[in-house]
């Protein structure tokens, strides 16, 4: 699929979001279980992680995730022209993969969520997790984590919560796809 | 240079009651770690006659490599518990007795915006906590633990803030030791004259000497007074730039802490002082190595965490350059580059050549 950015088509994988969950099967797992992994499972369908952490492709009926991929966020593969310049009051725009974001912070890519260590998040701890959600840091100490990552509604998750997302991540397939680092605004000095 | 008016200080006097200072992981099964009090005036920093002078056992210390906080003008102050020793068992973590109190004033030009303390409050627990210092300078009061955005234009558009007590822990939660300015390499009595933005020692002001001296550190170390750590390079700009490094980015770019999986050490450690062979982290490290950060405009191999010779090639320089959110390092606490010292590390990195052809 093409690759490049489309604003409606951000807007229209969003809706898909609605129409594709409407056909799931219902949630399988109760919100205050005590399994970590149960409870991270049932916290990442919700949370939206899928909406932005793997990549979105056309489908027969629109676009959905690719599950292939599942969050494994912005494709390696994926080659980007420069991102369209903002006009009036439309500041921003998304890929067709709804994996990279550009705007006033520049261009942003989701980040790999699943466990390899490379590019992934197989080196990092619970701790490394919860602070940078906490902290809005990347790796709890780095570079802020740029938009449209809603981390500042994600902090206020109780540990517990944050540690079973972590948990349940790690329980992904590993799949190596090294994320391009965040683009600098042009504008800024 | 204007600084905010006070309806933010209204504010932070209203949530103050609210307000509590960070703790480092003080377990749950412990009473709650102490709160700072609610003004700077009540922390034990200034004796009986307020704040023209500060109170007995109360020492000034000037870290040999200051950190860069946009030309900010600092005083530092240290009281340890009376008797009391700072256990340097592990020369490269101190680990600091209980009821240790460290202050840091920030100023631009005459006007004081903030002091920072950390507090050792508990043998588990540090408080954190930063105070603004009100339009009258006669105190400051405790700032609300979300910080106080942009409260003084430190250059033209640029602002500086208050850090929330998350910021605090960003840097000194996960060290080596919480309190940064105050080690071995920052107390050396063999102080780099090219160091950029030093400062002069004030009249008995603390250093490794007087530490040893006075016989505050266990065990006693005499040799950190005869034999001062130093930066274990010849040439004087590569000593200064990689004592600025240290300084600046070692907190987090260390050998110990969450980061070290990178096997980026821009910390000085002073354990291996004594062999003059090894070398200097933040050199064997960097030096023609290749870094997950790729400058802008190069292909992946032609960018180096330090290019020798080649300062456009140099990641390291490029994010000390920047000051935007994704790039810019270190990551927060300063809104102005440090141009001092971008030319202080350009200047060492070039010096590493030959220059091997740029490839842009």
């Amino acid at each position: 699929m093409s690759s490049r950015t489309i604003p409606s088509l951000f807007a229209a994988a969003v809706l898909g979001t609605v129409a594709l969950a409407s056909a799931a099967a219902p949630p399988e797992s109760s919100p205050a279980s005590q399994d970590p992994v149960a409870r991270g499972r049932y916290l990442v369908k919700i949370m939206g992680c899928n909406d932005c952490h793997t990549p979105w492709k056309m489908g027969p009926q629109g676009p959905e995730p690719d599950m292939s991929r599942e969050l494994s966020g912005h494709p390696q593969d994926v080659t980007l022209p420069p991102a369209p310049a903002a006009q009036g009051p439309w500041v921003w725009s998304a890929a067709a993969t709804n994996t990279a974001f550009a705007g006033p912070w520049g261009v942003s890519f989701t980040a790999n969520l699943t466990p390899d260590p490379e590019t992934g998040l197989g080196h990092w701890t619970p701790e490394t997790f919860v602070s940078a959600i906490r902290s809005g840091r990347h790796e709890g100490q780095g570079r802020p984590l740029l938009p449209p990552m809603p981390w500042p509604m994600y902090r206020n998750a109780t540990d517990a919560d944050l540690r079973a997302v972590f948990v349940y991540l790690q329980t992904l397939p590993k799949i190596r796809n090294r994320v391009p680092q965040p683009i600098d605004p042009p504008e800024a000095n | 240079m204007r600084l905010a008016r006070t309806p933010w200080l209204g504010q932070a006097l209203a949530t103050a009651a609210v307000a509590v200072a960070g703790a480092v992981a003080a377990p749950a099964t412990e009473p709650p770690a102490p709160r700072a009090p609610q003004r700077l005036s009540e922390t034990g920093l200034y004796g009986p006659i307020g704040i023209r002078s500060v109170a007995p056992g109360v020492e000034a210390f000037v870290p040999q490599y200051p950190l860069w906080t946009d030309g900010a003008r600092k005083s530092r102050w240290i009281q340890l518990p009376q008797g009391a020793r700072i256990d340097v068992t592990d020369v490269d973590a101190w680990r600091f007795p209980t009821g240790t109190k460290l202050w840091k004033e920030f100023a631009w030009g005459e006007r004081k915006v903030e002091t920072r303390l950390i507090w050792k409050a508990t043998d588990s627990g540090w408080v954190f906590a930063t105070y603004v210092w009100n339009d009258e300078q006669t105190d400051a009061v405790l700032a609300p633990e979300t910080g106080v955005p942009q409260v003084l234009e430190v250059a033209p558009g640029k602002r500086h803030s208050i850090p929330a007590i998350a910021d605090c822990l960003t840097c000194h939660g996960l060290a080596p030791s919480p309190v940064l300015g105050f080690s071995a390499l920052q107390l050396s009595d063999d102080r780099d004259p090219l160091a950029p933005h030093a400062e002069p020692l004030p009249k008995g002001a603390v250093t490794l000497r007087t530490l040893v001296g006075t016989d505050r550190l266990a065990p006693r170390r005499p040799e950190l007074a005869q034999n001062p750590p130093r930066i274990r390079e010849r040439d004087p700009v590569a000593r200064a730039a990689l004592g600025y490094l240290s300084a600046n980015c070692g907190g987090c770019h260390n050998d110990r802490g969450p980061l070290a999986r990178l096997g980026l050490v821009l910390l000085h450690d002073v354990t291996h002082d004594d062999d003059r062979a090894a070398p200097e982290p933040a050199h064997a490290t960097t030096v023609d190595t290749a870094g997950r950060y790729v400058v802008p405009g190069l292909a992946p191999e032609d960018s180096r965490r330090v290019a020798p010779g080649a300062p456009d090639r140099s990641a390291l320089l490029h994010r000390l350059r920047s000051r935007r959110p994704s790039s810019q390092m270190p990551p927060l606490g300063s809104v102005v580059a440090d141009e001092q010292a971008i030319a202080l590390v350009r200047s060492w990195i070039e010096s590493l050549g030959p220059t091997r052809a740029a490839a842009h």
